[in-house]
C-alpha cells in the first residue's frame, strides 16, 4: 500500500455481508436453506437507483475488487485498474456492487463456512452452484440493496459468462451486458485444464476427501499444484519469455530439482501465495461451475436462441494472446448476437499478456471501456 | 460530411437497415442514425476508429472486411451493405461485391476512380504512377493493391450479371455531379459512387 492513498482509487473500503433466510433452490436439486452473501459497494446510489453496475467475479476473485481495506493492504482490489474515480467503471457515477459468489470463501455461504444449525464446516458437502445460481443469487441481493435493475453487468471470463446468464434469466434487469474475455462455453482443452487442477488437489494426501478443515490439514501442496497450472495458462507463451525468458535465479545451473529457472521460483511463490488466500474445495467447486457453463445446451446447442431474449446492449471484449479463452470463443458470442438480432459492439485488443489481459490497464483496452461506459452513462 | 458519403446518404431509405464495411469512425452511421433511423451496424478493422464508433454508440464489430461478412453475417440480413473508400484495398474485391449481395439487399460501393483526368496526365504524360488528393499515396507504401475505373467496375458488374441502380460521379471540390462528370464520368469523376443489385431482385 502506498503511503498515501492514489486519487483514482476508491479508497478504503470495507466488506459487508447480508444473511438470506429464504432457501434457494439450485440446479443440482439441492437447496441452500439459508446463506450469507459477502459484498463490497463503491460511489453513492442515486436517488432513482438508476446507476448501479454490477461486477462479476472470475474463478479466484471474490468481492473485493477495489481500493483498499486498510493502509497496511498490500494489494488493491483485484479489479484496481478499471474501478474507481474517473477509471473506466467511474464511481463518481455509478454504483458499484461487487459481490462473493455462493460457494466461495471469502465470506459468502461456501465450502469453508459452517452448515447452518451445525458447528460442521460444509467441506465437500456444499452443493455445487451454477453460473445461473448465482445469477439468481445476485439479483436478490440486488432486491435487497433497493435496486430496480442493473444499468451494467460487467465481467471478465467466468465473470463474463455471469453477465452472459444474466441478460438470458433477467433481461428486464440489465440494461448493458459488458462481456471480456469470456466463451459461451468451456472447450475440451478447458475442462482438462480445469481437471488436472482438481486431481492435484483431490490426490494430495492431505486433502482428507474434502474434510481437510475439520482434521485441521490443508492440500497446500495439491492446490499450489492447480494454481500453478492455471497460472500458466492465464500467460501467453510470449509475456512469459519477455518477463522470464531463460533467466537463472542464481546465475548458474545447480544440476539438481530445485529452482534453477527464474519461471519456477515465480510459479512456486504465486503457488504458495495462493494457499494463504484460497480454499481448495472453492476450487474444486468453481471450476466445475466453469465446465458446467454453457447456456446453448437447452436450446438445441444453438447460442442465438438461447439468447434471443435479451434485451440489453452488449460490449464484447477479446484479447490476442488470450488462449484460455481465445479470442474465436468471443467471436461465437458476437456471431449468436447478431443472428438473434441483438445490439453488440465487439473489440480484439491487442495485447500479449495472455488470458490476464483483462485485468491490464491496455491503452486501447481501456479506451473502448472507458468510451462504452460514457455511453451507459447516458442510459442512467 | 465528406462528398460521397453526403450521397449515400441521400440514397438510403429512412428506417432501412444498413451495414457498412469499412465504417472508419462511424460518420455515416453516425449521420445516418440521427437523421433517417437508420439502424446500422459497422465493420473496422482500426482499433483506434473503434474507439470513435463506440464513444458516439454506434454499433461496430472488430473484424478484418476480407472474411468478415462471411464470419458474422447471414443471408439478406441488411437492406444496404455500403462499402466507401475500401474496395481498393480489398484482397479480392470481385468476392466481396458477391458477399455484399449475399448479406444485403443492395450494395452501395464507393472507390476513387483510377483514369480521373489529373491521374491520367501523370501517367500519360509524365510517366509517373498517379499521386492525387484521392490517391494521395505513393506506389511503394499504398495500401490500394486493386484499383480501378468507372468502366473496369461496370464490366466487372456485367460480368457478374449485377444491375447499377444508381451511378454518381463527384471530385474533391464538387460535392454534386457536373455536366462534364455526366457526360464522361470515367475521365471527371475523381470518385465513383454506386448503388447496385442482384438482377431479377
Amino acid at each position: 500500500m502506498p503511503d498515501i492513498l492514489p486519487t483514482d482509487s476508491v479508497g478504503i473500503v470495507e466488506s459487508k455481508s447480508i444473511h438470506f433466510e429464504q432457501p434457494l433452490q439450485l440446479e443440482c436439486g439441492k437447496t441452500l436453506p439459508e446463506y450469507d452473501i459477502a459484498y463490497e459497494t463503491y460511489g453513492e446510489l442515486n436517488d432513482s437507483g438508476s446507476n448501479a453496475v454490477l461486477i462479476c467475479h472470475a474463478l479466484s476473485g471474490d468481492q473485493h475488487a477495489a481500493g483498499y481495506h486498510s493502509m497496511e493492504d498490500r494489494k488493491p482490489g483485484w479489479w484496481e485498474s478499471c474501478i474507481g474515480p474517473g477509471k473506466p467503471i467511474d464511481t463518481k457515477r455509478f454504483f458499484v456492487v461487487s459481490m462473493n459468489n455462493l460457494g466461495g470463501c471469502k465470506g459468502s455461504s461456501g465450502p469453508n463456512t459452517k452448515r447452518p444449525g451445525t458447528d460442521k464446516y460444509w467441506g465437500p458437502d456444499f452443493p455445487i452452484v451454477t453460473v445461473r445460481d448465482w445469477v439468481n443469487s445476485q439479483q436478490r441481493l440486488m432486491r435487497e440493496l433497493g435496486i430496480e435493475h442493473w444499468l451494467a453487468v460487467i465481467g471478465g471470463s467466468l465473470g463474463g459468462m455471469q453477465v452472459m446468464q444474466w441478460s438470458i434469466d433477467y433481461p428486464d434487469s440489465i440494461r448493458h451486458a459488458i462481456v471480456i474475455a469470456a466463451s459461451p462455453k468451456l472447450t475440451a482443452q478447458n475442462i482438462a485444464f480445469n481437471e488436472v487442477a482438481r486431481q492435484s488437489i483431490m490426490s494430495d494426501p492431505e486433502f482428507n476427501h474434502g474434510h481437510y478443515l475439520e482434521k485441521n490439514t490443508i492440500p497446500r501442496r495439491g492446490l499450489m499444484l492447480a494454481r500453478m497450472l492455471g497460472h500458466i495458462t492465464y500467460l501467453s507463451d510470449d509475456s512469459m519469455r519477455e518477463k522470464f525468458g531463460r533467466e537463472l535465479r542464481e546465475g548458474r545451473l545447480n544440476f539438481g530439482f530445485d529452482v534453477d529457472f527464474q519461471v519456477e521460483s515465480y510459479l512456486r511463490y504465486q503457488g504458495h501465495a495462493f494457499v494463504d488466500r484460497f480454499d481448495a474445495n472453492t476450487y474444486l467447486l468453481m471450476t466445475k461451475t466453469l465446465d458446467y457453463f454453457d447456456p446453448a445446451r437447452d436450446h438445441g446447442d444453438d447460442l442465438a436462441t438461447a439468447m434471443s431474449g435479451a434485451t440489453a446492449k452488449f460490449m464484447v471484449i477479446s484479447f490476442t494472446s488470450d488462449w484460455r479463452f481465445s479470442p474465436q470463443r468471443s467471436r461465437e458470442i458476437v456471431k449468436a448476437l447478431i443472428k438473434a438480432g441483438k445490439r453488440v459492439s465487439y473489440v480484439e485488443i491487442e495485447a500479449q499478456h495472455g488470458h490476464d489481459a483483462f485485468l491490464m490497464p491496455i491503452p486501447h483496452y481501456m479506451n473502448v471501456f472507458h468510451n462504452y461506459m460514457q455511453t451507459v452513462c447516458r442510459d442512467i | 460530411m465528406r462528398a460521397d458519403l453526403a450521397i449515400i446518404a441521400e440514397w438510403i431509405k429512412p428506417g432501412s437497415s444498413i451495414l457498412d464495411i469499412g465504417c472508419g469512425d462511424g460518420t455515416l452511421l453516425k449521420f445516418l442514425r440521427d437523421n433517417s433511423e437508420v439502424k446500422g451496424i459497422g465493420l473496422e478493422i482500426d482499433v483506434q476508429e473503434i474507439e470513435s464508433c463506440v464513444r458516439d454508440g454506434i454499433s461496430v464489430i472488430q473484424a478484418d472486411l476480407n472474411d468478415g461478412l462471411e464470419q458474422y453475417f447471414s443471408d439478406n440480413s441488411f437492406d444496404y451493405v455500403i462499402m466507401s473508400q475500401t474496395l481498393q484495398a480489398m484482397d479480392r474485391p470481385d468476392i466481396l461485391v458477391d458477399e455484399m449481395l449475399r448479406v444485403g439487399k443492395q450494395g452501395i460501393i464507393t472507390f476513387p476512380n483510377m483514369a480521373y483526368w489529373k491521374g491520367r496526365l501523370q501517367l500519360g504524360i509524365r510517366g509517373v504512377m498517379p499521386v492525387t488528393r484521392g490517391l494521395p499515396n505513393h506506389w511503394f507504401d499504398t495500401p490500394n493493391i486493386h484499383l480501378c475505373t468507372v468502366n473496369d467496375f461496370e464490366a466487372l458488374c456485367k460480368q457478374k450479371n449485377i444491375n447499377i441502380l444508381e451511378r454518381t460521379v463527384v471530385d474533391h471540390t464538387h460535392s454534386k455531379s457536373t455536366l462534364p462528370m455526366r457526360l464522361f464520368p470515367n475521365l471527371f469523376g475523381e470518385i465513383a459512387i454506386y448503388r447496385f443489385c442482384r438482377n431479377g431482385v
